[in-house]
């Protein structure tokens, strides 16, 4: 331990780090083992039959694919808000910076039935894509909608800071040097905003992959085609399968925990080059 | 290339920054802008690049009317005070960035661009250090990498926005003698906004000293200092002793002294000051012809080939200090130490009638 120690004016290092080790078991580590311990109910052979059923693998890809696009799409777009956010003045602009955190403090279940209610083939906004032979409500597209709506904030929260450090001095610079806006944009602005903007979408993508509260109500939920996996679990749970639901929960613990290493991995190598 | 300013002004809400502001650099010179903050000189740097659009005036550049060019099509040089290198990129990635963003058909080739690069770093001599990131580098250093970064686009000009200002002085010292050496060897027309006077005064061919937005004077580093043209040039360049006296019809009195006043003739019974750089100062301890004021010495520094004493006045309720420069061999001569009585007489002076300033 004393290798790891250095000189500090705050004492209470060897405290606390005890303490978060301590809190991080309690809250995190052991309930999350407590899957793994009740998924040995199974031998090796019957966990791999529950978890690749097609119904079950079908809900992996819903899932994991949705919660994706939705990631990337507010990647874009909630850049695209902070961005409005810190460069422009406008009138409310207040109000449109509180607006971005609704998504966090709305219940989710309030969050879906408000979405299915719009997108439903006779609401606000479905009514103009049923004609075209589009239905959100009750689709995958649906899930798609509702994890956009719940990952925003993840995204502009993240970027927003960044972008505000970012000083006009850097683009008055790229301006002398002879850099269209463009090149100014995608030289010296998007780099810098990288890490953050990776940051924001493994939140967000994060988020996506546990929602659960918002996504069943929109998502009409037909096996093989819009179930996804969290409901699934529930239902196996309803039925007290419980075994059979800890499998596929500890199927999506590890994937969820193999792709946000990923991202970090990407971020890091990523901030390293550049360093900051 | 030589630069003109025609009649430049530029409000920032209530707040005049430059109000009608005409300059002249000549080609190849170096030229400071020297001012107290607040004074426009940022603001005149920064509308001279293009980074800041005037309410009124023109921009020349070598005889064209640029004040309608875009800052990318002005090709000039901008060094900033903060250096505002792109951190995501390399030092050499950061030099090579304005000919890489270059239209294709003007961009030169890979091994041009890398040839060029390296002889820039070596010009400031940073080559080494080619492949690090701004944040491993010391700012004296940086501030030479956006040098180099602002001179590799062979820019007609160069503007440096307080370039020294955000590093200590040991490095500002350095820097200082090396723009210098640089530029006599590049003779590109340089701007350099400073409120450093002895920054200015050492490194500029000519010093341009501004206040609430105005030219107070133009001229030489030895012109302004002197000869300053006002009280404030006076007062902002070096140190100087006021002394308040009175003006009638050529002839002044600072205290017990008589003198003339060829230029203001026309004075009748007006209140006017006496600005007299410390080294102007006689001082003795008997009176010569013409009187003198007598004073009593109050402390003294003698380290260094020229003792620097501090004075108070007998004969007057201002109990402002008055700063004298004398030789080491003067003081020997008059022996002085802490209390002694002295007679001071000011050798080299300028008149101003009182203002309210």
């Amino acid at each position: 331990m004393g290798t790891f120690k250095q000189y500090s004016v705050l004492p209470g290092f060897n405290l606390a780090l005890g303490f978060t080790l301590l809190y991080l078991s309690l809250i995190v580590l052991i309930p999350l083992s407590a899957a793994f311990i009740r998924t040995s109910a199974f031998t090796w052979p019957e966990f791999l039959a529950v978890v690749t059923t097609p119904r079950v693998v079908a809900s992996y890809r819903l899932t994991f694919g949705a919660s994706f696009a939705a990631a990337v799409v507010n990647a874009i777009f909630g850049l695209l808000v902070a961005w409005v956010l810190v460069r422009y003045r406008f009138p409310g602009k207040k109000i449109v910076d509180a607006l971005v955190d609704l998504p966090f403090a709305l219940p989710t279940a309030v969050a879906g039935i408000a979405l299915t209610a719009l997108y439903a083939g006779n609401g606000w906004i479905g009514q103009f894509f049923e004609p075209l032979g589009i239905k959100i409500a009750f689709t995958p597209i649906g899930i798609f909608v509702a994890l956009t709506f719940i990952g925003l904030p993840f995204v502009v929260r993240t970027v927003q800071p960044v972008l505000e450090d970012i000083e006009s001095e850097l683009e008055e610079a790229a301006a002398t040097l002879g850099a269209t806006r463009l090149q100014t944009f995608t030289r010296v602005i998007f780099p810098t905003l990288f890490p953050a903007l990776m940051t924001g979408f493994a939140l967000a993508f994060a988020r996506a992959i546990g929602e659960y509260g918002s996504v069943i109500f929109i998502a009409g939920n037909m096996p093989m085609i819009s179930e996804i996996t969290p409901l699934l679990i529930i239902t196996k749970l309803e039925q007290y399968d419980y075994a059979g639901a800890t499998a596929l929960a500890v199927v999506m613990l590890v994937i969820s925990f193999v792709m946000l290493l990923i991202i970090n991995l990407l971020q890091w190598w990523s901030r390293r080059s550049m360093a900051a | 290339m030589s630069i003109e300013v025609r009649g430049l002004s530029k409000q920032f809400g209530t707040f005049a920054a430059l109000r009608d502001v005409s300059l002249e650099v000549h080609s190849g010179e170096l030229l400071a802008l020297l001012g107290p903050s607040g004074s426009g000189k940022t603001t005149l740097l920064r509308v001279i690049a293009g980074l800041e659009a005037a309410d009124a005036g023109q921009i020349l550049f070598q005889g064209e009317d640029a004040t309608q060019q875009h800052v990318r099509e002005r090709q000039v040089g901008f060094v900033f005070q903060h250096y505002a290198l792109f951190r995501n990129m390399t030092i050499f990635e950061n030099v090579a960035f304005g000919l890489r963003v270059r239209p294709k058909d003007s961009r030169p080739a890979d091994a041009e661009i890398r040839n060029r690069v390296h002889n820039l770093l070596k010009l400031v001599q940073l080559d080494w250090l080619a492949d690090r990131h701004p944040h491993q580098l010391s700012g004296g250093q940086r501030q030479r990498v956006a040098l180099a970064r602002a001179l590799a686009v062979e820019p007609k000009v160069l503007l440096l926005d307080e370039p020294f200002g955000a590093l200590d002085a040991k490095v500002r010292k350095e820097l200082r003698s090396w723009l210098r050496r640089l530029h006599d060897e590049m003779h590109i027309t340089s701007v350099f906004v400073t409120h450093d006077q002895e920054e200015a005064l050492e490194v500029a061919d000519r010093v341009v000293v501004m206040n609430e937005g105005r030219i107070e004077q133009i001229g030489t580093p030895d012109e302004v200092y002197e000869q300053p043209a006002s009280p404030f040039v006076y007062e902002f360049l070096g140190k100087v002793n006021l002394f308040h006296g009175r003006l009638h019809h050529g002839r002044a009195w600072i205290g017990g002294i008589e003198v003339d006043a060829p230029e203001h003739t026309e004075a009748e019974e007006l209140a006017a000051v006496a600005y007299v750089r410390p080294h102007d100062i006689h001082v003795d301890r008997v009176i010569h012809d013409g009187g003198a004021l007598p004073a009593r010495v109050f402390h003294i520094l003698s380290v260094g080939p020229v003792v620097r004493l501090e004075l108070i006045r007998d004969d007057s309720e201002d109990k402002e200090l008055i700063q004298v420069e004398i030789s080491k061999e003067r003081f020997r001569e008059l022996q002085l130490v802490r209390g002694d009585r002295v007679f001071i007489k000011p050798s080299r002076f300028d008149l101003f009638p009182n203002q309210v300033h």
